[in-house]
């Protein structure tokens, strides 16, 4: 049976990692290569890198980056930020990505995602939505922004995840941009909203702060797989923690023997 | 030394970084005399089977890695380096394969969420050089949409579950191919990297023994 996924996601910004809160970085969170092989001996299921400046210059940086963790962290890697054509996915993926995330870049030029999927397959491309509540609206409705939470867009959240997976995403990170950083919990009704109305995967992202939050995401949210920063990164609790707290309310995870000195 | 075979598609790059971490010694050829000589011969692949089969041919390597295999150089497919052992995939329309083994490729029922994506547990059938070490029902992940059904039973070494039991490895004499990527798998794909380097001759570092 396909297993529930815990996946760290690690914010870097000049090839070091930070944290931010709502969307605003930055404290020092650590050497992004030590950080991820830590979790991978934690028993990380998938790492994601998002490169949260993304300028030219860092995008090098980057490069450099992922492959130094790919060729010492054997899971798959998923390298966003910045990302605006398949040239970028190609440089990423032959520095050892495993996929690509897009995001402001998608939402602008949505063919970008069906020019992703065509040339690397549909399972290379996620599609990340950073989403903020509408506060005005009498139904739940949720607002795209762009660039890194800081511009709004018109483009309905929901309907944004649709014509993602329309165009060939593989899978969808939403981001609650209310939630980020908060460690409130994920926003489980923009969750349900989306995993209910799309068939690939959608993976939790922004606000997990107790191993509940985690669980909840999947449980009530019904996303397929959850991600977290800061609580990893500060070592709130541990992936193992969280894939054992997972497991015991039920759901399939991948807990293969912890090997604390493995190679 | 090890051919990693470049046919211009592939997740070749992952392979090779796995072969180093674990002491090999191989070198990423698309030139079929490299492929006559060498001890083994890795086969990545993503992508689809026509791509593969096609890229297979432009390259010239086809046939040489048909030869290798008959000649009993161990060989390790990896994803539609499994697949394109058997006679025939009915991705792309139908596509012929290198008919190495007997069998078919077939896609995942339209009821069950495609691709295969994520991380599975791997059951063993059968005990394998390939395997050793690995504890039963291990996690590996996966990415493929289609999947083999090998016409011999004897030929399968492990099954996964994905909504229906499918053929996740597959071995015959010196010919070793999985379904998942061990280069996408943590320490225990790493693992199986290592067992093929032995079978190939040569010596892992001792982190994997």
């Amino acid at each position: 049976m396909l297993t529930r996924r815990v996946i760290p996601c690690l914010d870097v910004k000049n090839g070091r990692n930070v944290r931010g809160v709502k969307f605003s970085a930055d404290i020092d969170a650590g050497d992004p290569v030590e950080l991820a092989a830590r979790y991978d001996r934690e028993g990380a299921d998938e790492l994601v890198f998002y490169d949260i400046t993304a300028s030219a210059e860092d995008r090098n940086i980057m490069v450099d980056l992922v492959e130094k963790v790919a060729s010492q962290v054997f899971i798959p890697l998923t390298v966003g930020g910045g990302i605006r054509t398949t040239e970028d996915m190609h440089r990423m993926l032959r520095s050892g990505a495993e996929k690509i995330s897009i995001n402001s870049a998608a939402h602008q030029n949505p063919d970008v995602i069906r020019e992703g999927a065509d040339r690397f397959g549909a399972q290379c491309i996620v599609l990340s939505i950073d989403a903020l509540r509408d506060p005005e609206s009498l139904t739940p409705r949720w607002t795209v922004y762009l660039n890194g939470g800081r511009v709004a867009t018109s483009l309905d959240a929901v309907e944004v995840a649709q014509q993602g997976e329309e165009l060939g995403a593989g899978e969808l990170v939403l981001n609650s941009i209310d939630a980020d950083g908060t460690r409130d919990g994920y926003d489980t009704d923009l969750l349900r909203t989306v995993s209910d109305t799309v068939s690939i995967p959608v993976i939790a992202s922004g606000g997990a702060g107790s191993l509940e939050h985690l669980r909840d995401a999947i449980t009530v949210g019904h996303a397929h797989a959850v991600l977290a920063a800061s609580i990893f990164h500060f070592e709130v609790f541990s992936i193992r923690q969280a894939k054992e707290f997972m497991a015991s309310a039920g759901l399939p995870m991948r807990l293969d023997p912890y090997r604390p000195d493995a190679p | 030394m090890i051919a990693v075979i470049d046919y211009g598609a592939g997740n070749i790059h992952s392979v090779a970084r796995a072969l180093t971490k674990v002491g090999a010694t191989f070198e990423i050829t698309e030139r079929p005399e490299k492929i006559a000589d060498a001890e083994a011969i890795i086969l990545p692949g993503v992508g689809a089977a026509a791509d593969t089969m096609r890229g297979l041919r432009d390259s010239r390597v086809d046939d040489p890695v048909v030869t290798a295999i008959a000649r009993g150089t161990p060989y390790l497919g990896i994803c539609m380096g499994l697949q394109i052992l058997f006679e025939k995939s009915e991705e792309d329309g139908g596509t012929p394969c290198l008919g190495v083994l007997p069998g078919t490729v077939t896609r995942f029922p339209n009821d069950l969420d495609v691709p295969h994506m994520g991380w599975n547990q791997v059951h063993q059938q059968t005990p394998s050089p390939l395997l050793h070490g690995v504890t039963q029902d291990a996690n590996f992940y996966f990415v493929h949409s289609y999947f083999a059904s090998p016409a011999i039973e004897t030929q399968i070494i492990t099954t996964t579950d994905y909504g229906l039991p499918f053929t996740s490895a597959v071995e015959r004499d010196n010919l070793f191919a999985t379904q998942f990527h061990p280069e996408k798998s943590g320490d225990i794909g790493l693992r199986i990297y290592a067992n093929f380097v032995r079978i190939a001759g040569q010596q892992a570092l001792p982190n994997f023994s």
